[in-house]
């Protein structure tokens, strides 16, 4: 096997593990940091239970995303050496500015949050979690920022044989980034959302006591899962439209659009040869692209072979297009998934209005299996964003093969990628089985006095 | 002062805090096996670095990232260059990171003694390899004239550099067994002074052995003269002192001149690297400078502006951070 292969398997498996933890701690501090603004505001034990309960799963999984982050930021300079060396003056701004704005501010003050229920003032120590929530999500800005001049790269000069910044401001109001950041942002919402009602379901259909708990959860669960859903659809379609514009060769992948057409048809189910770039097989809604592309029902969507010949005529030979079928599919997956997410939300709603949502029933015995949903489908867009962007690693400016470390070898990659697959799958064991015995366990959360000293761990 | 020295003081400030914060979390988590004899005092051993140890170890990505803002050739070539070291220092973060959190989760001996397992080797490895890491920064590695690293993974482990891995985590028990000293109470706390008397003497024989070690080794002090300036015997005198400390029960001032000699020491290798950031054993002609690996002046004046706005505001809410968690750790107080 080649390194160059390597290398990519490394970023893309370790990048896709960390982004299995990213989202729920993005949109679950949240919901906590909500949930203790209730208990603040009232004063009900129900709210200072939800806290304890679900704060629990999210300093397991906060701290999965915490350690799995490092080798996130280790990762440019060990298999990327060309590529840091080429970007290094833009792209190393972001990832110093994440760390200083927001990896500071989320590491102290969960500490703060973690350890000081009794030492600081009720007050503070709601500040605490409501830093840690903002900052979890001031990180995704600035991670963004960077990941944003790769897909589309702006506020450079190429000098000194490298992309050199000229306009911060152009970085920070990069428009991919803009649509990028709300499709994260609410994907991360629909992600605590799902998992806050998945697990409340579970205990509503089993009897758990305090049944209060878990049904003022599943309601807030809803409520959220209904604005994420619809946010990040309206984001996505966003995204989507300044796709066609700024990377129609990823957009024209995702499709499986052979040859450009007007009006453009969308593929709801495609098996194509990819290596002779056709179809095999094709059920197609006509003019639906256009619509999704411009809001109207014409309009060109171009198509692999023209972009093919397009980049060729600009960048000079080579091959453009990036792995068809893994784009066309992730992209249905992360589809796939908003709509099932976006529709089991407005179900609840319905319930909800109807008086029935914490019967027991159907839908809390599905609920606990849509908890895959959002991370299926935060996987799938993040793997659809990126393959989708092959063969360029910085979009029209470096390939991905130019920006491999040259002095590491196939053999120090295939050891690392090894030790990294090895230690995160072990590690899904004790984590999966702590989630496990404190999402779902009988440790239900008990009537305790506020004012006793918290002896149990957290 | 110009910008490319600015920004090479301000990644050397970022490495004494790291070095200096996450040296004692480090130090309590190798002390761990070794001065908690039950459950409880190991819970309360790891409850003194509870609140901090994350955010200690905030300073070591910053560190990283600031380096890839302002000296990419630096970060480039460090990073790819120390790749299988860098690989272990990362398995071991991430077995110590998830330690902290897992561990008190689940009533088990094995499970909980795995985990101190972990949290022991998570600590240990990172003290020791980046004690090797930063010696092999002052000695010099093969570097090509394109600004590649060119050895291999044994050209990083000479006797001189774990003489370095070693000192370090002398230094760095000693560190955190005087913060022990601070935090815990007795009998924990009669046992870390104890053994901060017994870690001190063997740590000063270690650096002495380290220092004449680096004489021979690298150009520091040829490149430092005759009067070598405040920093390093502002660092010998700082170590000398803390036994002095000890003896006088006064562990505050014992624990602040143990962060002055780490503190001291790193600048020490940091004014010594000057201008220079990667020594190339090949030719001094290929060793990467502040001005060859540098961004651009433009990116090092935004950056500038970054730092010198967020870095005052860390060290206050981290200050205070601290300041709320001044308290000894007592059994009332376990949280992990």
């Amino acid at each position: 096997m080649d390194a160059l292969f390597l290398h990519r398997l490394q970023f893309a498996s370790t990048t896709l593990y960390h982004f299995l933890f990213v989202p729920l701690t993005l949109g679950l501090s949240l919901l906590v940091a909500v949930m203790q603004t209730l208990w603040f505001r009232t004063g009900e034990d129900t709210y200072r239970q939800m806290v304890k309960f679900w704060g629990k799963l999210f300093l397991l999984n906060f701290a999965m995303g915490v350690v799995t982050g490092i080798v996130q930021e280790f990762q440019f300079g060990m298999n990327w050496s060309e590529y840091s060396r080429f970007v290094g003056d833009i792209f190393g701004g972001p990832l110093a500015i994440e760390a200083l704005m927001a990896f500071f501010v989320e590491s102290t003050f969960i500490g703060l949050w973690i350890f000081g229920w009794d030492r600081l003032s009720r007050r503070v120590h709601l500040a605490s979690i409501w830093m840690v929530a903002i900052a979890s999500n001031i990180s995704a800005f600035w991670i963004l920022t960077a990941n944003s001049f790769m897909q589309e790269p702006v506020g450079f000069v190429l000098r000194n044989g490298r992309a050199e910044m000229v306009d911060f401001f152009a970085l920070v109001t990069n428009p991919h980034l803009w649509v990028q950041v709300p499709h994260v942002f609410f994907s991360g919402l629909c992600t605590g959302a799902f998992v806050v009602m998945g697990v409340s379901a579970f205990h509503l259909a089993r009897g758990t006591e305090r049944h209060d708990v878990f049904a003022r959860s599943l309601r807030m669960g809803v409520v959220a899962a209904c604005v994420g859903t619809v946010m990040v659809m309206m984001a996505g379609h966003t995204q989507a439209q300044h796709m066609v514009k700024a990377q129609p060769m990823k957009m024209a992948a995702a499709e499986a659009l052979w040859t450009s057409e007007d009006p453009a048809s969308f593929s709801l189910f495609t098996v194509g040869n990819e290596r002779e770039r056709r179809d095999v097989f094709s059920v197609r809604v006509p003019s639906l692209l256009s619509i999704l592309a411009y809001n109207r029902t014409d309009g060109r969507v171009e198509g692999l072979h023209e972009l093919q010949a397009q980049y060729v005529a600009k960048y000079g030979p080579g091959d453009y297009v990036p792995p068809v079928a893994l784009t066309y599919w992730s992209f249905r997956a992360m589809v796939g998934g908003g709509v099932a997410m976006l529709a089991m939300a407005f179900l609840g709603l319905f319930l909800f209005y109807r008086g029935r949502l914490e019967a027991p029933g159907r839908y809390l015995r599905v609920l606990p299996w849509c908890i895959p949903l959002p991370f299926i489908a935060n996987s799938a867009g993040w793997l659809m964003t990126e393959v989708g962007r092959q063969p360029w690693i910085v979009f029209g400016l470096l390939r991905v093969e130019q920006g491999m470390s040259p002095t590491v070898s196939a053999g120090m990659v295939l050891t690392s990628l090894i030790a990294f697959t090895a230690l995160y799958t072990a590690l899904l064991v004790p984590f999966l089985f702590l989630m496990r015995k404190y999402a779902f366990g009988p440790a239900a959360p008990a009537h305790e006095p506020a004012a006793e000293p918290v002896l149990a761990p957290f | 002062m110009d910008l490319n020295t600015l920004w090479f003081a301000l990644i050397a400030v970022l490495f004494v805090g790291f070095l200096v914060l996450e040296g004692f979390d480090y130090g309590v988590g190798i002390l761990l096996p070794f001065l908690g004899r039950t459950d409880d005092e190991r819970r309360g051993i790891i409850n003194t670095i509870g609140p901090f140890w994350d955010g200690n170890e905030v300073w070591l990505l910053t560190a990283g990232g600031a380096l890839f803002a302002a000296f990419p050739h630096w970060y480039a070539t460090l990073f790819s260059g120390f790749y299988l070291a860098l690989l272990v220092i990362l398995v071991a973060l991430i077995l110590r990171g998830v330690a902290f959190e897992f561990r008190s989760k689940h009533e088990s001996t094995r499970w909980r003694s795995f985990w101190d397992g972990a949290l022991f080797f998570g600590s240990v490895v990172p003290a020791l390899l980046f004690g090797v890491a930063l010696s092999n920064l002052a000695r010099g590695v093969p570097i090509d004239a394109s600004k590649n690293f060119t050895g291999s993974f044994f050209d990083l482990v000479s006797p001189y550099a774990l003489l370095s891995g070693v000192t370090a985590v002398a230094v760095f028990t000693l560190h955190g067994a005087l913060f022990l000293c601070l935090k815990s109470e007795a009998p924990l706390q009669e046992r870390a002074h104890a053994l901060s008397l017994r870690l001190w003497p063997i740590t000063v024989g270690l650096v002495l052995a380290f220092v004449g070690a680096s004489y021979v080794s690298t150009d520091l002090f040829q490149r430092l003269g005759v009067n070598p300036g405040v920093a390093p015997v502002g660092a010998a005198a700082a170590l000398l002192s803390v036994g002095w400390m000890l003896r006088a029960k006064r562990h505050g001032w014992a624990f602040f001149m143990s962060a002055a000699t780490i503190a001291l020491s790193v600048a020490t290798l940091f004014a010594g690297l000057y201008p220079r950031v990667m020594v190339s054993s090949i030719d001094p002609a290929f060793s990467l400078t502040i001005y060859t690996a540098s961004s651009s002046p433009y990116t090092l004046t935004v950056m500038s502006f970054v730092a010198l706005t967020f870095v005052p505001l860390v060290l206050a809410y981290q200050g205070w951070s601290y300041w709320v968690f001044r308290a000894r750790v007592t059994r009332a107080h376990l949280e992990y």
